[in-house]
């Protein structure tokens, strides 16, 4: 008797978190059908555009400002960064995975030897370290900003592929994903909150862009000359919304990142780009 | 001699600070430039005016604001509703002004008073 008692609330634990946790997969499914249901009419491999696949009249603007950016001098700035050899004389092509092309879709990658999420930034810096460079400043866009404004350009066409594997991972995942839905601040306003909930209102003349293809086109030039990594951007939600903002790299912002990326999964990337 | 210059300037001094309060008392805010101050109360970043012609590019994700008289009879249930949205709804946009120090009381009393005659 005790014994079936047993089993019974064992089975019922198992329940209970196999409701409680949805996997990765059926969150990005989960809100490309949510997306999708309401906007019938924007395909959702547009998505990576944000708020533009929604509002022909921005995505008009945008593309025509790409057609010539105006930071295409800043982009070449990161590619001479690139190409500065480490103090070894080796360099970022000889250090990163396939010679640093079609990559940035596998970041943040959760390091199971590590046990926590690195970014692309984070290789970057465990490159020149291992070369016998100090590490750029994950804030520092004159430095760490230019040369991934280059970098990710390598990646362009390659379709975001984050991977949660094993319970480390999850965990992760399940820690980035609590951030996203925390409410925070004196506004007391989640990530979500905008993001899911209110995608595609507009916030005065702005339109609120969906979580879904938001992580696949960082950096951007906003305004057409301002470098914001996605990390300096979580730091401009986090003021928006008057929070104290974690460092950029922290293992919060990275698990962030993480999760905020999944999102994206299959979806093309393209770097750097404009945004308003 | 020094006596006097010191008494006038202590006089100016006074006369200085009084003024200076007089400058604040005229500029704190009216209800209505709480409401579309972005530092204060920001209320145009969610919600159309209809009534209000300064109110431009309002907006949508939360109701236009009008005929709230009609849509809140007893005029604490709208005061609640400012100071803390989550207690009537908990899955709402609507930053707590009170509850949260966004605003003060003082400020909310006055907002509310503008956004009762809309």
């Amino acid at each position: 008797m005790i014994k079936t008692f047993q089993a019974l609330s064992g089975l019922l634990l198992l329940l209970g978190a196999a409701v409680a946790y949805a996997t990765p997969e059926e969150d990005r499914l989960r809100l490309v059908i949510y997306f999708k249901t309401r906007y019938p009419d924007v395909k959702p491999e547009n998505y990576n555009y944000g708020a533009l696949a929604f509002d022909p009249d921005s995505k008009a603007q945008y593309d025509a400002i790409m057609e010539f950016p105006p930071f295409v001098e800043e982009i070449e700035k990161g590619r001479k960064l690139w190409k500065t050899p480490f103090r070894n004389g080796k360099t970022y092509a000889e250090c990163l995975p396939s010679g640093g092309r079609m990559i940035a879709g596998n970041y943040p990658m959760f390091d199971e030897a590590k046990g926590k999420v690195v970014t692309l930034e984070d290789v970057i810096n465990i490159c020149r370290v291992a070369n016998g460079d100090e590490a750029y400043k994950l804030d520092d866009m004159k430095t760490m900003g230019l040369l991934t404004s280059y970098v990710r350009t390598l990646s362009d066409g390659m379709k975001m592929n984050i991977r949660v594997d094993g319970p480390a991972a999850l965990k992760a995942y399940e820690d980035g994903k609590q951030t996203f839905f925390a409410r925070k601040g004196q506004l007391n306003v989640s990530c979500a909150n905008c993001h899911i909930d209110h995608a595609l209102d507009h916030l005065r003349s702005e339109l609120l862009s969906p979580v879904t293809g938001q992580a696949t086109h960082w950096p951007v030039f906003r305004g057409g000359d301002t470098l914001v990594t996605l990390q300096k951007r979580y730091v401009g939600c986090f003021n928006s919304v008057r929070q104290v903002s974690d460092q950029e790299g922290s293992p919060r912002m990275n698990n962030l990142e993480y999760f905020h990326s999944y999102l994206s999964n299959g979806l093309e990337m393209k770097s750097s780009v404009f945004r308003k | 001699m020094l006596n006097n210059s010191v008494l006038i300037g202590a006089l100016l001094m006074v006369l200085a600070t009084t003024s200076g309060f007089a400058d604040q008392a005229r500029k704190e805010e009216s209800g209505k430039e709480i409401v579309l101050d972005r530092n204060k109360g920001n209320c145009l970043a969610c919600h159309g005016m209809p009534g209000v012609p300064e109110a431009e590019q309002t907006g949508t994700a939360g109701p236009p604001l009008i005929a709230m008289q009609a849509r809140f009879p007893d005029r604490q249930v709208l005061r609640a509703k400012v100071w803390d949205p989550t207690v009537s709804n908990p899955a709402t946009f609507m930053p707590p002004f009170g509850k949260h120090g966004v605003l003060t009381e003082k400020e909310i009393d006055k907002v509310v008073d503008f956004i009762y005659g809309l």
